[in-house]
């Protein structure tokens, strides 16, 4: 078969860093070909090449063995090239049909375009009602209207950015489905993931990018994923260790929890039940969304609730602040690096005082002490490996692994009783992230009771002792993460909803269940 | 072409060099608007600028200028604290005035009693005075959720209103021969805001000033509520993580302006202005926001800022009275003078690139 895409010698450098160097490979029509690698390894600056968002330095590419350089993605889609970001851009007060219109050169009219999306949806089973506001649609469903957007050009090349890191195992299996329906139609499919099993089931050719270069490419299914864990990282990665200490006694007891959500599109926290035990990792999954945000700040007093609804070591805290918990021992490291963890344009040291004022006697009658504050500034670049050239950078000039390592850093260094974070390790490096990983499972050796709230799945059976799902507010009971099943943790994050046809996931429904 | 470019750190050197650039432009710009007057902008300008400082006269418009800077100092590092915080107080025009109201009033309350307190006592009231005032608008917010640049904002026509009925009626002077206005404190010693070093302008107002501009440095640099105050500003939601209570710091923010406001107040009925008369309030609050800005939001930049406002104010008027420059000239140039600001600001954050063609 010849090939639909070539890619001949790519090259692009960015100040400092090579994110593309020489990097060669095809993909034929009707394939699915998996784009492999860590965070940094250049898939993402690959994939804008392809759909002309960035100019490649070096290298030549050709579509249908005519040459191809778009210069910006209107131009690569009207050659049949159209992507599915990471990121969604939808707009949650409009609906879906209104989002897809605004992303088309010249959209027909609303109910034509309406007739258009249900057609498509039905076509390759993807349920989606085009009068519903994208406001209330979950993560899944709102990465169909990007997937159905991209249809609706009848594209060649779909490029999929990490599709699956906002779906349940169920609505994984149902857009492989689509996606394998559109394979079989010829469309090539560009699949970026670096989580590998996905890959093996998927797709029918790999390539392995690490540091910029192509380190190999190979046919996944003949590949175990350790195989291709090590083309990716170079390395055999260690999993973290843990000793299997027995947890003591209930730190945290949750009873009743119910917050309304601050954001008019976030999730209410609906009557939650769970305790912790000392020395206990409770890893809390479910799909982005669901109540995540609202849980941590709940954990954390930035939201408040009636007295009883949090006990710690039998102390009624559920109406305290951030900092009256912080001097009792529950600290939190919420999802948001920049802008809610630590802010953008402060120094090292002075978001080192952001949380660490209290427990760190970073004060002293009201009044700040800056060397106090810079040692322990210190101390947290020092004991987490934190790159930077100085405490005296501002946060956001540090990458995103290293300023979360220094954000889980704080918290860990404070010694805390409870420690709540939410994806810990979300858009971290492998290596960063099992370091925030050991630090975690080290921190519960040491009797603290860790909640770890992830999307990550693979993460939170790394780390878990026991396992709930948030599913629309509402907490799961906890199960031993030990022995469950991928099928067993898809229905815990409920993944049976949304996968009823359109009809039956009508707005009303879900005002009725609120 | 060219684009803006985010810049990965703001430019230390811009941040420094955008208020001397700014100068630089609204002269030129003003020179510009003088020209087109009919008048020999180089003389103009140099009127404003130089004259106050260095002329034969200058001995008078020297003493002048600390006379008008402090109460733009004093006023401005109240308002800097809110602005840093995201909390938009324009209403120090109204407080000011309050704060003169209740200062004047608890001086002329012991008229003609000689006594030591009486000054303290009438600092403490005018403090208070704009304090309360400011209170207005920040418990508002607080409680409903109202917007405190609107509400600051009208509380200044308020304010001027009980302006004209104070100088009207209660605190009218009784030996006045119905003139409006009050009794006037230049002839009260024990309530007279005196020159603490006689013909250098130095009043108790100007000791205010300097005090509050080491005051607030410390706040900011030094203080758990200056760090609060700038980590709102930066983001509102680190800053509730970090334990800040949002409405508290919108009470400490809005009333510390307010009382700062209602202090130089104060100083200005008590002293230079000498009474409370209807047209007692001169733009003092509203200037104070350029000067806000042009200091950078920065004790210290607060402080030569004021001074240099005062320049324009005090080389304003001897331009109006040797050039014959109408007043309205002066104002628009003063007010260029935060456009360029604002406008150069934007080199701080950003860079501006020429677009160029890229290879394929």
């Amino acid at each position: 078969m010849t090939s639909l895409l070539t890619i001949e010698g790519l090259t692009k450098a960015y100040p400092g860093v090579v994110a593309n160097d020489d990097v060669t490979f095809a993909i034929a029509p009707g394939e699915v070909h998996a784009l492999l690698g860590e965070n940094g390894a250049g898939k993402s600056t690959l994939v804008k090449m392809i759909y002309g968002l960035v100019r490649p330095d070096a290298g030549q590419m050709t579509l249908h063995r005519q040459p191809f350089s778009p210069s910006k993605p209107s131009e690569a889609r009207a050659r049949g090239v159209a992507m599915v970001f990471q990121h969604f851009s939808l707009f949650e007060a409009l609906s879906v049909a209104e989002n897809v219109a605004l992303g088309m050169e010249d959209p027909p009219p609303q109910r034509q375009l309406a007739r258009r999306i249900r057609d498509v949806s039905e076509a390759y089973g993807l349920p989606l009602d085009p009068d519903r506001l994208v406001g209330d649609l979950s993560a899944g469903e709102r990465q169909r209207v990007e997937i159905i957007r991209c249809l609706l050009q009848d594209p060649k090349l779909l490029i999929m950015d990490e599709p699956t890191s906002v779906l349940t195992p169920q609505e994984v299996e149902v857009l492989f489905k689509t996606l394998r329906t559109l394979a079989a139609e010829g469309t090539a499919i560009l699949y970026i993931s670096h989580k590998l099993d996905e890959i093996r089931t998927l797709c029918d050719g790999a390539t392995v990018l690490r540091l910029g270069r192509v380190v190999g490419s190979c046919n996944p299914r003949e590949k175990s994923a350790s195989e291709l864990a090590e083309m990716m990282v170079g390395s055999a990665l260690k999993p973290p260790a843990r000793d299997g200490a027995e947890p003591g006694e209930i730190v945290l007891d949750v009873t009743g929890l119910s917050v309304k959500s601050a954001n008019p599109f976030g999730t209410s926290l609906k009557n939650i039940h769970f305790t912790v035990r000392a020395g206990e990792v409770l890893g809390i999954g479910g799909v982005a969304g669901n109540g995540q945000d609202e849980l941590l700040a709940a954990l954390s007093g930035e939201a408040r609730a009636v007295p009883e609804a949090v006990k710690f070591q039998g102390r009624p805290v559920g109406h305290l602040g951030p900092n009256e918990r912080r001097v009792l021992g529950i600290l939190s490291a919420p999802e948001e690096r920049l802008g809610h963890a630590a802010a953008p344009d402060m120094s090292l040291t002075e978001n080192a005082l952001l949380t660490g004022a209290i427990r760190e006697g970073l004060t002293r009658g009201g009044f700040l002490r800056w060397d106090a504050a810079e040692d322990f500034a210190r101390r947290i670049v020092k004991e987490f490996d934190v790159r930077t050239p100085g405490v005296s950078n501002v946060a956001r000039a540090l990458s995103g692994g290293n300023l979360q390592k220094f954000v889980i850093g704080r918290e860990v260094l404070q010694r805390p009783d409870v420690l709540v974070v939410n994806q810990p390790t979300w858009g971290v490096d492998a290596s960063a992230a099992a370091a925030i990983r050991q630090a975690l499972l080290d921190l519960a050796a040491r009797g603290t009771a860790v909640i770890c709230i992830s999307q990550d799945l693979d993460e939170l059976m790394e780390i878990s002792d026991r396992f709930a799902a948030l599913n629309g507010g509402r907490l799961t009971a906890r199960r031993p993460a030990k022995g469950l099943t991928v099928e067993e943790i898809g229905m815990m994050m409920g993944g049976a909803h949304d996968m009823e046809p359109p009809a039956q996931t009508a707005p009303e429904v879900r005002h009725v269940e609120a | 072409m060219l684009r803006l470019e985010k810049r990965p750190v703001p430019s230390r050197f811009w941040t420094i060099m955008t208020p001397v650039v700014a100068v630089v432009a609204t002269m030129v710009a003003g020179g510009l608007l003088f020209a087109f007057l009919g008048k020999d902008p180089v003389a103009a300008i140099r009127t404003i600028f130089w004259d106050p400082i260095f002329s034969e006269f200058a001995w008078y418009y020297r003493a002048q200028l600390l006379v008008k800077a402090a109460p733009l100092i004093l006023i401005a590092l109240g308002l800097s604290l809110g602005f840093r915080a995201g909390i938009w107080n324009i209403g120090a025009e109204g407080q000011y005035i309050v704060g003169a109201i209740t200062g004047a009033a608890v001086g002329l309350a012991f008229y003609p009693l000689d006594a030591w307190y009486i000054f303290p006592l009438m600092i403490l009231a005018g403090a208070l005075g704009g304090w309360a005032w400011a209170m207005i608008p920040a418990l508002l917010k607080i409680r409903f959720g109202t917007n405190e640049i609107l509400v600051s904002l009208m509380l200044v026509y308020v304010a001027e209103q009980l302006l004209a009925k104070m100088s009207l009626g209660l605190l009218k002077n009784p030996d006045g021969h119905g003139f409006p206005g009050s009794r006037n404190f230049q002839e009260y010693p024990s309530a007279h805001n005196v020159e603490l070093i006689e013909g250098t302008g130095m009043h108790g107002g100007v000791l205010a000033g300097f005090i509050a501009v080491i005051a607030a440095y410390v706040l900011l640099n030094r203080h758990i509520l200056g760090y609060q105050i700038r980590l709102t500003g930066q983001s509102a939601r680190a800053a509730r993580f970090a334990g800040v209570r949002p409405k508290l710091l919108v009470a400490f923010c809005l009333g510390t302006s307010g009382a700062l406001a209602g202090l130089a107040g104060l100083f200005e009925v008590a002293g230079p202005a000498g009474q409370i008369t209807i047209d007692f309030n001169v733009g003092y609050g509203f200037t104070a926001i350029i000067v806000a800005f042009l200091g950078r939001l920065h004790p210290v930049g607060i402080l030569l800022a004021g001074l240099l406002m005062a320049l324009t104010y005090v080389g304003g008027e001897i331009a109006q009275a040797n050039l014959r420059l109408p007043a309205a000239a002066i104002q628009a140039f003063q007010g260029m003078l935060l456009f360029f600001l604002l406008g150069f600001d934007v080199l701080a954050n950003y860079r501006i690139r020429p677009i160029k063609r890229e290879v394929a």
